[in-house]
């Protein structure tokens, strides 16, 4: 399975490469000859985190051929983009496969209303007459809006939606229709663009017909959402590789609870005596999914050990189940560490020209939480050279040096930063570096020479008479 | 050739003597700090209590800011809004020492956190405390008596007791001081080396910077000394001794800011100067004696006396005076307290309500030094065959100490590494009479004995005993194979300790054998106290000592449950409310709430203004609007209360409330204590008085307690259904309460709009609340 997403990381790696090489010279005008024949989006806002699935058939009306395809967005919601990923779909309904593309943000000049876009770059360029069908994935981030903004706490949490009833789009448009699924049928009211029905958890508008490029139409939907906002306004994660067999993650934790906000009183009597009625919205328990073989796991704040805490571990995966010190209301915040062990044979692999590589996963372990600020430290043994990064989305890269037990230069750190993480980026990264296996013996030596001298001076000493007089 | 063989034997079996007694000494240290890691591996490595929490604070600010900073360090987080001068009214040692050891480690690239630092200082201390136990018992009575006193040391449950892994606090480095400065003194009445007297007055300066208990050793020395000088024992080495230390460490203790002028203006002080001029008069008159010839001496005796009268009166006159203008008007309270037990309860409720400083039970004399109470008796009769100026010393430090133990419990503190000494000496004189009795009634020893003794002449034979000694040993074993590993070890280096006395006076000694069934009996007997020692210390060291107290376990028959409430509430605290808020309890929550929640508090552990600490017990003890005026004068946001009635926690605010009341009423007189007792009892249920049933405290701790069990409210601590259930607030809003209900958070509603409140009132005069407010406006609130 991870070898599987590893190579798939891979793939895209080198699929950018061929594609932006070729697509330099594309002419850009040429893709308003597009025109999009059927579209289909599926909107999922049953966590906190939407995820926006949009199948788009395109169809090249021009007289060149096009290679790349204009994905549109309002700036509040490309603002909240956290992941947008691209396939090329092949094959009918059973057997399809999916081919990731390449996709860029974009700026146009002549955008109307500031609209954000995002190019999608086609695998063979697509000539006259032809079509294709691409699935495009996208989430986003902080885009439920509680309300009412502040809630007691035997108050539900309801949130508002905002988006298009109509697909934004840079093409015109044939047919289109758009599904929302919300978590319950508690719907307390959506806008209306006929056609648009709701059965059930599911909301429906459309399917529309012959629109035009950029028709924009805004609905809002007001429901209930009760899932817990976990939201990590801060996550430092520190991996330090240690040749002696071990990999050591840190993660530190800065949590807050999302939602609407709680306000007035707190009663635990209320909080026990009635678990389904009070305090829907708020949280105790986060699962943390840790790589299998996880040892030495540890659960902590600043103040000491927070012992209400599960590990329940076999052999293909671990599941860490954690409780903050108190349930998690809106607004509420709360700090944490985890750390744990992992056998280094599993992540640290030589690469064909000598070099050695960490293979470990980018994201937050724990499950459904949105990431503002992620940053991922990587330790290097002391003695490594030249490291590089390779992942597979754009992050911010820099270099640090650290010093830990009797280090004598320091450690290399690669430090990798991004904003606005979701579970979608759990993929692989991995951090290449040169290094001589005598460094491993370095501080045992140097350990074994001070100690020798140590003895060497205290038998010195004894052997010497410093004293003036002779007594 | 023989002459060359036994010498070059006897070298190497002092150098193997040497070797095995360094390798004791690493074992005991390793004993000392491993048997305080019981809370470390039972619980976790986390700072222990109150008082720790607040050393722990002031380490981390001493490490963020600096030790410049540290002095100047004004704290506004706490005694809210009258701040505290930390730099200048804390005891630095145990915070600099810590500083320093992280300092060090992180020099070394070695990067623990300042908190596994102050976790691990105690038993570090500990080790450092039996190793200088061992070097103060062998400059009294030898090697053999030194390392056992040491072992005895490194597990006295007395000392454990403050020194566990997590117990951060002055004590843990002061008892190390303290030995080591009486150490020090005694090696330097011993050599009069300046050298050790030097040496001597920096131990003593570390001590000042440690612990108020210096005051213990600038008393006990100068005691000494004069016992010295009265019994005729007046030399020169006890004038270096005494008057480099006097006057260096006055000097060295005026640098520490929290002393400062006080070790030259308070009594504390004044007997080690008194002593200092009697110690120059005598030495004077030593020196005129050698000079004079016994005729002229004895005129000038009498000259001298005469004149000195007049002056000694003068001297006291100006000590009388200077005692009555010092600021402290004499003694200041606590060490009044140690002079006469009642002087605390009878005009102190503050000093009186905390438990450590109640005079102790005899059973906390079982459970503190245990064995060792019985031993000590014996170490005395030892230490006077034959009395030097060093085991003098040693009776006078225990005879005081014993003292000092019976007025405050925390003194026992004091009382336990001068009972280890003694019972290392009873002990290892006790095991060397013994073995000395068996091996001379050995018949083959005795006769090796003889035939060594023709051929090499005294000297020798005395390897020879020791050879013997080594022999009995294996024949003992048998006996030994009982006790614990670690006690047989002990015993060994007793065995082995024993030996020396022996060699001095052999021939004496043959004289006092004792008959070989009673000696084998005995020394079977003292190995099993030993034994049974050592199985109580370390039952004391896992069950009694080691709870952190911040987090509470209980096992029950479906496994074992953790409170972790406080933490949970102090969590709560710091990431939920905003920085700037005060929280308002009682002074036992102060350190742990600025330590853990960083939030200003009313009062602290500190408990140096009394006046502040009567005001937050007026206003628990208060109704509820009263208390709430008295609490909004004072910027409070949240009050926190400690409630364990749901889980039966007993140290909770509802046990400690009598404290308040009467600390409230000694500043504020219309809190009267009787109107909270029922026929002077104090109770919460039905029987309780009105003025108890509508207090705040109360309120806050059993507000909605009844829907908890279905409206019955019993209380497990106090065993009985509570007296209100219906507990409406006004004034307050619960924000939070912990899972098992042990911290209660509540926030002071914001004042209500004025004339709002005057329709609402008018609508409904009859109820119950208004009753309450007419009853709160009508007393009288101290801060207006």
């Amino acid at each position: 399975m991870e070898v599987g997403v590893a190579k798939h990381g891979i793939y895209l790696i080198l699929l950018i490469s061929l594609v932006t090489l070729s697509n330099l010279s594309t002419v850009r005008s040429s893709s308003s000859d597009l025109q999009i024949v059927d579209a289909e989006r599926r909107i999922d806002v049953t966590s906190h985190i939407v995820r926006v699935y949009l199948t788009l058939k395109v169809e090249n009306t021009g007289k060149s051929s096009a290679s790349e395809v204009l994905l549109a967005f309002s700036p509040e919601q490309a603002k909240n983009i956290a992941n947008l990923q691209a396939a090329f779909v092949t094959g009918k309904k059973k057997k399809k496969s999916y081919l990731p593309l390449k996709v860029n943000p974009t700026d146009l000049p002549d955008s109307p209303n500031g609209t954000k876009y995002f190019t999608v770059y086609l695998l063979n360029p697509l000539s006259t007459g032809e079509s294709v069908t691409i699935e495009v994935l996208y989430t986003l981030t902080h885009s439920l809006q509680p309300f009412p903004v502040e809630i007691s706490q035997s108050e539900p949490q309801l949130v508002y939606y905002h988006d298009s009833a109509l697909i934004l789009s840079h093409y015109y448009i044939k047919k289109q229709k758009t599904m929302i699924r919300t978590p319950s049928n508690k719907v307390e009211s959506f806008t209306r663009v006929e056609p648009a029905d709701r059965k059930g958890t599911e909301l429906k508008y459309g399917p529309y017909e012959d629109r035009s490029p950029y028709s924009y139409s805004p609905v809002i939907i007001h429901f209930e959402n009760n899932n817990p906002f976990a939201v990590v306004e801060e996550l430092v994660r520190e991996v330090e590789i240690s040749h002696w067999g071990n990999l050591q993650i840190t993660e530190h934790y800065k949590l807050a609870h999302g939602g609407a906000r709680h306000k007035g009183v707190f009663s635990r009597v209320e909080y026990q005596g009635r678990p389904s009625g009070s305090g829907a919205s708020s949280f105790k328990h986060l699962l943390a999914k840790l790589p299998p073989r996880v040892h030495s796991v540890y659960y902590r704040d600043g103040i000491g050990n927070i012992s209400s805490s599960h590990l329940r571990s076999d052999l293909r995966k671990s599941e860490l189940e954690i409780e903050p010190r108190y349930p998690l209301f809106g607004g509420w915040k709360a700090t944490f560490t985890i750390g744990y062990g992992l056998p280094l044979q599993d992540f640290l692999f030589e690469s064909d020209d000598g070099r050695r590589y960490l293979n470990f996963s980018f994201g937050c372990p724990i499950a459904e939480t949105v990431v503002d600020d992620l940053t991922v430290k990587v330790v290097l043994p002391e003695g490594s050279k030249n490291p590089s990064a390779l992942v597979s989305f754009p992050v911010e890269q820099n270099l640090e040096t650290s010093y830990s037990y009797l280090d004598v230069v320091g450690r290399t750190v690669v430090v990798l930063k991004k904003k606005n993480v979701v579970p979608e980026h759990n993929i692989p990264f991995q951090v290449y570096y040169n290094f001589h296996p005598m460094f491993m013996l370095a501080e045992p030596l140097m350990l074994t020479t001070v100690f020798f001298l140590l003895f060497l001076t205290s038998l010195a000493y004894l052997h010497m008479d410093i004293s003036i007089r002779k007594s | 050739m023989a002459a060359v063989e036994t010498a070059n034997d006897k070298a190497l079996r002092y150098a193997f003597g040497n070797v095995l007694c360094f390798f004791i000494l690493l074992l005991i240290g390793v004993l000392a700090f491993s048997i305080r890691l019981f809370s470390v591996i039972k619980y976790e490595s986390v700072i222990h209590e109150f008082d720790p929490y607040f050393n722990y604070r002031v380490t981390q600010f001493l490490i963020k800011n600096g030790i410049y900073d540290f002095w100047n360090w004004f704290d506004d987080r706490t005694w809210y809004p009258l701040g505290r001068v930390i730099g200048g009214t804390v005891y630095p040692g145990l915070t600099l020492t810590a500083g320093t050891i992280w300092r060090i480690l992180n020099s070394l690239n070695i990067p623990l956190s300042v908190e596994t630092v102050c976790v691990f200082t105690a038993p570090i201390f500990s080790a450092f405390a039996a190793w200088a136990t061992y070097f103060l018992t062998k400059e009294v009575k030898g090697t053999g008596a030194g390392l056992t006193a040491a072992a005895l040391l490194a597990m006295v449950p007395s000392y454990i007791s403050r020194s566990v892994a997590g117990s951060y606090d002055n004590e843990a480095v002061a008892i190390f001081a303290l030995i080591f400065t009486f150490y020090l003194y005694i090696k330097t009445l011993n050599t009069g080396s300046l050298f050790y007297a030097t040496l001597n007055a920096i131990a003593y300066f570390y001590m000042v910077c440690s612990w108020g208990g210096y005051t213990f050793i600038i008393n006990l020395i100068p005691m000494h000394a004069l016992l010295c000088i009265v019994t005729g024992r007046y030399s020169p080495r006890l004038y270096i001794a005494y008057c480099p230390l006097i006057v260096l460490g006055t000097l060295l203790a005026a640098l520490v800011p929290v002393v400062g002028f006080n070790a030259v203006l308070t009594s504390e002080h004044f007997a080690s100067f008194l002593v200092f001029i009697i110690i120059h008069v005598v030495a004077l008159a030593y020196y005129i004696k050698g000079l004079l010839s016994p005729k002229m001496f004895k005129f000038a005796v009498t000259l001298v006396v005469s004149v000195g009268l007049v002056l000694c009166f003068a001297v006291i006159a100006v000590l009388v005076a200077l005692v009555a203008s010092s600021p402290t008007k004499g003694w200041s309270g606590r060490s009044l307290s140690l002079l006469d037990p009642t002087y605390a309860s009878k005009y102190i409720p503050i000093i009186a309500s905390v438990s450590e400083h109640q005079p102790p039970t005899w059973p906390s004399y079982f459970m503190d030094i245990n064995v060792l109470a019985f031993l000590v008796p014996a170490g005395i009769v030892a230490c006077f065959l034959p009395l030097s100026d060093a085991s003098s010393f040693v009776i006078l430090y225990i005879v005081t100490s014993v003292y000092f133990s019976g007025v405050m419990v925390r003194l026992m503190l004091v009382l336990a590494p001068a009972a280890c000494i003694m019972s290392g000496i009873a002990l290892s004189e006790a095991f060397g009479v013994f073995t000395r009795s068996i091996k001379f009634q050995l018949p083959g020893v005795s006769q090796s004995q003889q035939i060594d003794a023709k051929d090499n002449g005294s000297e020798p034979s005395g390897d020879v005993i020791r050879n013997d000694i080594v022999k009995t040993d294996r024949h003992d074993e048998p006996v030994k194979e009982r006790p614990l590993r670690r006690n047989k070890k002990k015993d060994k280096e007793n065995m082995e300790k024993a030996s020396k006395p022996s060699i001095k006076s052999k021939i004496e000694n043959k004289l006092l054998v004792l008959p070989l069934e009673t000696s084998i009996i005995a020394l079977f007997l003292l190995v099993l106290l030993g034994a049974f020692y050592v199985v109580h210390c370390v039952w004391a060291a896992a069950e009694a000592y080691s709870a952190p107290s911040i987090v509470l376990t209980s096992h029950s028959h479906d496994g074992l449950h953790v409170f972790d409430d406080f933490r949970e509430a102090y969590a709560w605290l710091s990431h939920n409310t905003d920085v700037d808020d005060k929280v308002a309890s009682w002074w036992d929550y102060g350190y742990q709430t600025t330590a853990m929640a960083n939030r200003t508090v009313i009062v602290d552990n500190n408990t140096w203004n009394n006046t502040h600490i009567a005001t937050v017990g007026t206003a628990m003890s208060s109704p509820e609007k009263a208390a709430w005026e008295i609490f909004n004068s004072l910027d409070v946001k949240y009050v926190l209360v400690v409630f364990g009635g749901l889980v039966g926690y007993s140290s909770d605010d509802i046990n400690k409330f009598l404290w308040m009341v009467r600390i409230g009423g000694g500043v504020f007189p219309h809190i009267k204590e009787p109107d909270y007792l029922r026929d002077g009892q104090y109770r919460i249920d039905s029987q309780a008085t009105p003025t108890m049933l509508n207090c705040l405290m109360y309120k806050l701790s059993y507000y909605r307690f009844a829907d908890t069990d279905g409206g019955k409210a019993y209380d497990r601590v106090r065993r009985t259904e509570i007296g209100k259930k219906n507990i409406k607030l006004t004034h307050f809003e619960e924000v939070f309460t912990t899972h098992h209900w042990m911290v209660r958070l509540y926030k002071l509603k914001p004042p209500r709009n004025r004339i709002r409140s005057k329709t609402k009132k008018s609508k409904s005069k009859s109820s119950s609340t208004s009753n309450q407010k007419r009853r709160g406006t009508g007393k009288k609130n101290p801060w207006h």
